[in-house]
């Protein structure tokens, strides 16, 4: 069976927002760090000069969403990166180990799926003495592990029963050998379709995050630009371009993943089709 | 039993929940004192604060004394300076009222609009309705409430003047904030309708049932709705994690009061106990939410209870 199109449109809005993020700063009409005489140049609206306009300070708007693709890439990749890392990891050595250690690593998922939405991301970002870059990554890890887990784990559970993991384990194959070689190859395409959907979550709760002020205050991010408008959401005629660019922006990458996600999914397991 | 194995589990939960929010303040780099204190505080100070937080006694010490104030009831006093002021559960439990009006506004509407809309795609499969309801939900779910909230107080406030914005109160000025933290719960309500009645409108019950000859509304409303409804009660469970994170947003658009509002303002004062209480609070309620789910589902489907 075939991707299904929306997979493939999903595809192509995730392939548009990569590529914006690696040629982002390259193309973008203006230059970030030039200081703007804010008297002149703020708050303009949309012209040939400024497709979609400039900020308080005068910075071109189209140029901070280039900008903040950049941003939004590099820290849904280490974002995604690390806590599939951690997840698979996890959920592989408890689906094959069960007893205790499955019971402990499970215990511990469901406490951290017990704190909705970004409720333990806000935590966690605001007892750090000093926000940085590091600081949303270690947020945005913390609990997101926890689908990779048990993607991985539910995947092992299965996979455990087969004849060749039996047949491994009867040659003698050490409990390392079976997790990486037999184990883990045979679960990537669920964890695949687990990263996919991964990149919209990362953008989200990052965006979140900064709207509400918190963690540190990076510029030209998407959801800096958010909290800007927020903040002089009383311009209201400006402030309708300022919202709708870096909203649709991340609107854009979140539903690109669920399309590519919800495809390869049923790519991949063609009974869930047309499920929830 | 069953009943007994949930509340079990839940309780476990509520448990991990105070152990990883004690945890919190003490796990991450950096000492909260300083941050409280700033580069430049004499040593008077930072005893003051490290006092009023119990960071002076050992951790077991200081974990004991945590529990207790959530066996009391107070959740502690407020710090850094606590003189005059209300507990921390005192200062919760006066937010969490308008938090609680908020979700369940944001859950009546998410209801109102997905099922309808959900019950017409599946009937109407294929059709133009059904594939607006998809790309409402698919929209629905996409779009970040970073951007919602304000696009509906700037058009239907700002431009429109349809509902009152916000800082206002009563009932009219709760219309715009229970949509802007239904939106994501309603679509995929919607989502989850369709594709579930669609699979029950497959069953041969619902054959039988219209082989009787009973009214097409009947069959679907009575027979099909009734089976279809048990995963949509579930998706409304664990959503209302949504509804509640939500509303840290929107009552931070809509400045209203709440415990979104709470959290945040305590995170600006510094004063982590309240930090802590609220986001134990929250994840609480969660919690209980869910094992309450749990147990309706149990009612309406009895096959749940036994396994």
């Amino acid at each position: 069976m075939k991707l299904s199109p929306s997979a493939k449109v999903g595809g192509v809005m995730l392939g548009v927002f990569v590529l914006a993020g690696l040629l982002g700063p390259l193309i973008a009409p203006y230059d970030m760090s030039v200081v703007h005489d804010t008297t002149k140049e703020a708050f303009q609206g949309s012209s040939g000069t400024h497709w979609f306009g400039t900020d308080s300070n005068g910075r071109d708007t189209l140029s901070q969403l280039l900008w903040g693709a950049r941003k939004a890439l590099v820290l849904s990749v280490i974002v995604v990166a690390i806590s599939s890392t951690i997840g698979l990891t996890v959920g592989t050595v408890a689906g094959w180990f069960r007893g205790w250690v499955d019971e402990v690593l499970m215990r511990l998922v469901d406490i951290l799926m017990s704190f909705p939405g970004i409720l333990l991301n806000i935590a966690i970002v605001a007892v750090v003495a000093k926000p940085g870059l590091g600081v949303i990554v270690l947020a945005l890890c913390a609990n997101g592990w926890v689908g990779y887990a048990r993607v991985a784990r539910g995947q092992v559970l299965a996979l455990r029963e087969r004849d060749y993991v039996t047949a491994a384990v009867s040659l003698g194959a050490s409990n390392r050998r079976v997790m990486w070689r037999h184990l883990l190859p045979n679960l990537m395409g669920p964890a695949i379709v687990q990263m996919t959907f991964g990149f919209g979550g990362v953008i989200l709760v990052e965006a979140a995050l900064a709207f509400l002020g918190l963690g540190p205050q990076l510029d030209y991010t998407w959801g800096a630009m958010l909290d800007q408008a927020r903040q002089l959401i009383f311009l209201t005629d400006w402030v309708v371009t300022y919202t709708l660019v870096p909203g649709v922006a991340i609107m854009w990458v979140v539903l690109g993943a669920n399309l590519l996600g919800d495809g390869l999914r049923d790519y991949l397991d063609p009974r869930q089709r047309g499920r929830g | 039993m069953f009943l007994l194995r949930r509340l079990a589990s839940g309780a476990l939960a509520i448990l991990g929940v105070s152990i990883l929010t004690f945890l919190l303040l003490h796990m991450v780099p950096g000492d909260p004192v300083d941050h409280l204190a700033g580069g430049e505080a004499t040593v008077e100070q930072r005893q003051k604060i490290e006092k009023c937080m119990g960071l002076d006694k050992s951790l077991p010490a200081q974990f004991i004394t945590f529990l207790g104030h959530i066996v009391d009831g107070t959740l502690g006093h407020q710090c850094p300076d606590p003189k005059g002021k209300p507990t921390v559960a005192a200062r919760i439990f006066a937010a969490l009222p308008h938090t609680a009006l908020l979700a369940v506004a944001g859950m009546i509407v998410a209801i109102l609009f997905a099922l309808p809309l959900g019950i017409i795609a599946a009937i109407r499969r294929g059709s133009w309705v059904d594939t607006l309801a998809t790309t409402t939900a698919l929209s629905g779910i996409a779009i970040p409430q970073m951007m919602f909230a304000p696009l509906l107080v700037l058009v239907f406030f700002a431009t429109l003047a349809w509902f009152p914005g916000p800082t206002e109160t009563g009932f009219a000025a709760l219309v715009l904030p229970a949509f802007a933290v239904g939106t994501h719960l309603m679509a995929m309500l919607a989502r989850m309708t369709r594709s579930s009645l669609a699979e029950v409108l497959g069953e041969d019950y619902v054959r039988t049932a219209r082989a009787k000859g009973l009214p097409e509304g009947r069959v679907i409303l009575v027979h099909a709705l009734r089976n279809a409804l048990l995963p949509v009660i579930t998706i409304i469970g664990l959503q209302f994690g949504s509804l509640l994170s939500g509303a840290i947003i929107v009552e931070n658009v809509f400045s209203r009061p709440g415990l979104g509002s709470t959290l945040l303002s305590a995170i600006l004062e510094r004063n982590y106990p309240v930090v802590q209480g609220t986001v134990l609070v929250i994840a609480t309620i969660y919690v209980l939410v869910n094992i309450l789910v749990d147990v309706a589902y149990g009612f309406v489907d009895p096959r749940i209870r036994h396994q």
